[in-house]
């Protein structure tokens, strides 16, 4: 009992963590990639909670799927971006 | 300037309060209430599911899944709706992705058959084990995103997509009102014999109607990841 | 029951670190990846409250049916949870594709750029 209350304080330090990267770092991509993390981490304490399903559903969908959901969206907006028409490029600097 | 940094600050801490009263007046249960108890002694004898979670989904609150599917298809859709007009421009097809090395081609081809069946396990034994349509869904729809990733280029043909789709919603709906002719009511799981608890061919439809859903929920996820991808060449 | 009030806690922060990452950024994008986390802390809350301490899954494979109401945790949280991951997908899906065409009909995702609701 004390040991998964040990671990899930370490791993809420760790999605805090993960959190405040996604939302100070300067490089969208990074950003994306911390939040994956958030809920990857997320998952792990959801697996504590004793709540499996969820934590399968985290870890496909939550960290699996949109992760890949924005790289597909920011390498459009790259292509987009790199046309000769003179538009300035935030998506992904 | 200042303005514009404090009003969300003031914004948060006003949410923070309220948060903060609910956690400190929170006490948690002890017991289980009338709701969970209930499903948790009548699960076994009503459904013969092993997985309460699953029971809850497919069964007891069979409806709710039925419409969750179709806000996930209607999602589907209005994505590709609204991505259908954008095409990307000639001569530059495929994803930004570069293309992909020997490695990840021979890869895939190896893994995509087992992540495939890795999906139809996990939504097969929904019933059984922590997992189920949703789950399973989207490990389908990860190998599909793994083709996707080895070869940019590759075009997955929307008809097979949208008819798996729509069949497995159609067999869905029908289910649901056979539960209503055969058994209690819509989305009864008893239209099947419950069979021995624990084994794969139990618990009534549940097996069946999850694994329409899991066809469903990665056909639809494999239909967004697509159409989020593809920049079909203009005309 | 320290383990509840963790992962409240945690849920609590990652609902007000999202929030505010949505309303302090310029880029769309960024907004759409905070919102992401503030649905993550909404998870974490809703199953934090359906735990109860030193309680096992709703899962009926090893615990005998008759003391299962003694034995596992609430299972109607987590069924809600999973319904709400699956269409936090869905939303943030609908989010990228309406950013993306933003993009497309402005060349700019600076939320600065869009006045036609400023007043």
């Amino acid at each position: 009992m004390t040991f998964l209350t040990l671990m899930a304080a370490v791993l809420a330090l760790a999605t805090l963590g993960a959190a405040l990267i996604a939302l100070l770092t300067r490089s969208t991509v990074v950003a994306v990639l911390a939040a994956g993390l958030v809920s990857l981490f997320a998952s792990v304490l959801f697996l504590i909670l004793a709540a499996p399903d969820v934590a399968m559903t985290e870890a496909a969908i939550g960290s699996g799927l949109t992760t890949f959901l924005f790289f597909f969206v920011l390498g459009r907006l790259r292509r987009e971006g790199a046309k000769p028409q003179g538009t300035k490029m935030e998506g992904s600097k | 300037m200042t303005t514009r940094t404090a009003i969300p600050l003031v914004l948060l801490a006003l949410l923070g309060t309220a948060f903060f009263t609910l956690f400190a007046g929170y006490v948690p249960d002890a017991e289980l209430n009338r709701t969970a108890a209930y499903y948790a002694n009548q699960t076994v004898a009503e459904t013969g599911a092993q997985n309460v979670v699953t029971a809850i989904i497919v069964t007891y609150r069979g409806l709710d899944t039925l419409g969750e599917v179709t806000v996930l298809f209607l999602t589907a859709a209005i994505v590709g709706l609204v991505l259908a007009h954008s095409k990307a421009p000639k001569g530059r097809s495929g994803s930004g992705f570069l293309p992909s090395g020997e490695l990840l081609t021979t890869g895939t081809r190896m893994l995509v058959p087992v992540i495939l069946l890795f999906g139809a396990y996990v939504f097969v034994n929904g019933h059984l084990t922590p997992g189920g349509g949703f789950q399973g869904g989207a490990i389908v729809a990860s190998g599909l995103l793994l083709m996707l990733l080895a070869d940019p280029a590759e075009r997955f043909s929307h008809g097979l997509i949208s008819r798996i789709e729509s069949s497995a919603g159609l067999t869905y709906v029908i289910l649901g009102l056979l539960g209503m002719i055969l058994a209690g009511g819509f989305l009864d799981n008893r239209i099947l014999p419950l069979g021995t608890f624990g084994s794969i061919l139990s618990a009534g439809a549940i097996p069946l109607i999850y694994i329409l859903i899991g066809l469903k929920v990665g056909a639809e996820f494999s239909s967004i990841l697509t159409s989020l991808e593809e920049t079909e060449d203009a005309e | 029951m320290i383990l509840i009030q963790i992962a409240m806690l945690l849920g609590f922060a990652l609902i007000l670190l999202g929030l505010y990452g949505a309303l302090t950024n310029r880029d769309i994008i960024r907004m759409i990846v905070s919102f992401t986390i503030a649905d993550t802390g909404v998870n974490v809350v809703l199953v934090s409250v359906g735990y109860l301490t030193g309680r096992e899954a709703p899962i009926l494979d090893t615990i005998p049916v008759a003391d299962a109401a003694a034995r596992i945790t609430d299972p109607v949280p987590q069924a809600l949870v999973l319904t709400a991951i699956v269409i936090g997908l869905g939303v943030t899906a609908l989010m990228l594709a309406y950013a993306y065409r933003l993009f497309r009909a402005r060349g700019s995702l600076d939320i600065s750029d869009y006045t036609e609701l400023k007043w």
